[in-house]
């Protein structure tokens, strides 16, 4: 397979993506290291090429395009819009399993208030018909469900928040949720800090625990502390509540019957009714785009582990197994909230691999 | 000819010579005591080359050296993939020390790394910048918070006195080596009950990528002699 060829291939998937109404759009290869680490956090470095930049800083090799695409958006872009991209990606490689270290995407971004299930429904049959004949097996998800059900537990918001914040690391989300279900035990030194924390103030605590060091100000760990002693206060997730979360967190089923699923525990979990009545639009918008929502697979966690932007719709390709998707995207609300300085708009979209898309039609 | 790199200064230098010499293969220091050259006798076809032990990882997946004494921590830290391009001989039961993550005794409300994310998170709202952990050990722990979900941390590099960086307000926490724990308590630091990353000592590496064509019988006759069990694609 030689560069070329993937080159034609990258080409093709662009010129498909302009002929379904997309303005294409470059961005520089180079992006502030900064942008990317405040979202991201520090593990984006073990995943993006940093260098020195002598006037700039710390630069990074463009890991994705959906960062600078959506900068590029908020600061001069027209609504409705859509976009299209074509360029290289370079991501570093831990093992020494030969994956790509530099590789092109092709992507395809809607930003539209109108209709954000409409959206959904065009990004996601756009790219299944774009890739229809290669076969792939699609997988659709909502993590706007799931943060749903979380705003609707009947716990504190300082709780809520916390499990909010962890969506998308699902092992510290596990740890949470079983702590505030009262399913795992308090920490021993928690309980040890609590019983303390009873005879005497955080202040005295503090300052019978030694020299204070440190920017974290002893007003910081004292709010903390009071924290804890309000968070103990605090009764656990109901069982019920939390087995319905539980049962969410693993709901993986064809699409069609995930909404049946939905709506039967919604009476119960009343507060991810709305955001089961856009699952509903989006799969009426699918059916309506000739998409085969009866045999969709539907994931309630796709998404969760890959990359910390995606709040709503998420999809992906797959090809044979052990490769990574042939393609994928998702939902992004909430980023452009992050990167629009106050403002912010729904977006939706994803990226093809065409280098998989080229070792496919080889290997057929 | 089979090269061995082994730490050219100081305790580490020293207590691999005995352990080599306590197996019938004596190393010594040649010529000046400051001069780093070397030499191994009781086997035919070993060279001893005296290295710096944090350049031994480098230099054994270059393929350089045959074999290297050096730390598990310098080795998983610095070499991606390590165990792909390394392999463990044999370890050697000295230079133990524990890379750990520590934060300042006066935080009474952080114990655990649950409290520590909590605590990371807490800072960067009220801060504006995500709390700093000084370490020279970026990747393992990147890698151990990463495993352990948490978030709203960054690295900033130390490469000496990693102690001191808390006090001195470039860093909120730690995450350095210890053997005692004696400099993390004088400079007014804690450990975190669940914040062991790594157990690290002395090991005997053997280079994977390396050419063993030369070098197989001596490995060979040093295997018997240190009665080491050799791992598959090594053996001859």
């Amino acid at each position: 397979m030689t560069k070329a060829a993937i080159r034609a291939e990258a080409e093709a998937l662009f010129a498909a993506f302009q002929a379904a109404g997309a303005l294409p759009v470059e961005t520089e290869i180079l992006q502030p290291a900064g942008t990317l680490l405040d979202l991201y956090g520090e593990d984006i470095r073990a995943r993006a090429y940093v260098t020195m930049d002598p006037l700039r800083g710390e630069m990074m090799l463009r890991p994705d395009f959906t960062v600078p695409v959506v900068q590029a958006h908020m600061a001069h872009g027209a609504e409705p819009a859509r976009y299209c991209y074509c360029g290289e990606v370079f991501r570093k490689q831990e093992h020494l399993d030969n994956r790509a270290q530099e590789y092109l995407q092709v992507g395809f971004e809607i930003f539209d208030r109108a209709a954000p299930e409409a959206a959904d429904a065009e990004a996601f049959a756009l790219f299944a018909g774009t890739l229809a004949p290669l076969s792939l097996r699609p997988v659709t998800g909502d993590i706007g469900i799931l943060m749903a059900a979380v705003r609707g537990l009947e716990t504190t918001e300082r709780r809520k928040a916390a499990l909010l914040r962890h969506i998308w690391r699902p092992q510290r989300f596990r740890a949470l949720l079983d702590r505030f279900a009262g399913r795992a035990p308090m920490p021993p030194a928690r309980a040890h800090l609590l019983e303390r924390l009873a005879t005497g103030t955080p202040e005295a605590l503090i300052a019978a625990a030694g020299n204070m060091i440190g920017l974290r100000a002893p007003e910081d760990i004292a709010a903390r502390a009071a924290a804890l002693i309000e968070d103990a206060s605090v009764k656990p997730i109901s069982a019920p509540e939390a087995a319905l979360l539980y049962d969410l967190l693993s709901l993986q089923a064809p699409a069609r019957a995930a909404l049946d699923h939905l709506r039967g525990i919604t009476p119960m979990l009343p507060a991810i009714a709305p955001a089961v009545d856009r699952f509903e639009t989006r799969l009426a918008a699918l059916a309506a785009r000739g998409i085969a929502v009866e045999s969709l697979a539907f994931e309630a966690s796709l998404g969760r582990t890959s990359m910390e932007y995606y709040d709503g719709f998420v999809f992906s390709f797959h090809g044979p197994q052990g490769w990574p998707p042939i393609a994928s995207g998702g939902r992004y609300d909430a980023l452009t909230a992050v990167l629009g300085q106050g403002r912010s708009i729904p977006a939706v979209g994803g990226i093809i691999r065409p280098h998989l898309v080229a070792a496919l039609k080889g290997a057929v | 000819m089979l090269k061995i790199g082994v730490p050219s200064k100081g305790r580490l230098m020293e207590k691999t010579f005995d352990w080599f010499g306590a197996r019938g293969v004596t190393m010594r220091q040649t010529g000046n005591e400051r001069e780093y050259s070397g030499a191994v006798d009781g086997v035919e076809g070993v060279e001893l080359v005296l290295l710096s032990a944090g350049e031994i990882p480098r230099e054994l997946a270059a393929g350089r050296i045959h074999l290297g004494v050096t730390g598990t921590d310098l080795v998983r830290d610095k070499l991606a993939d390590w165990s792909k391009q390394v392999a463990e001989l044999a370890p050697l039961g000295f230079g133990h020390a524990d890379l750990i993550l520590a934060v300042p005794a006066c935080w009474i409300d952080v114990d655990t790394l649950d409290d520590l994310d909590a605590a990371a998170a807490a800072f960067r709202a009220a801060h504006g910048f995500r709390l700093r952990i000084a370490t020279k050990y970026h990747r393992l722990v990147r890698e151990f918070l990463t495993a352990q979900g948490v978030a709203d941390y960054q690295l900033v590099d130390s490469q000496g006195a990693t102690e001191g960086t808390v006090k001195n307000l470039t860093a909120e926490a730690i995450a350095d080596i210890t053997s005692s724990g004696e400099t993390l308590r004088a400079n007014h630091l804690k450990i975190l009950s669940d914040g062991l990353i790594l157990q690290s000592q002395a090991v005997l590496f053997a280079s994977r990528p390396a050419d063993w064509s030369g070098a197989r019988e001596a490995l060979g006759v040093l295997a018997d002699r240190l009665g080491l069990a050799l791992p598959e694609g090594l053996a001859a």
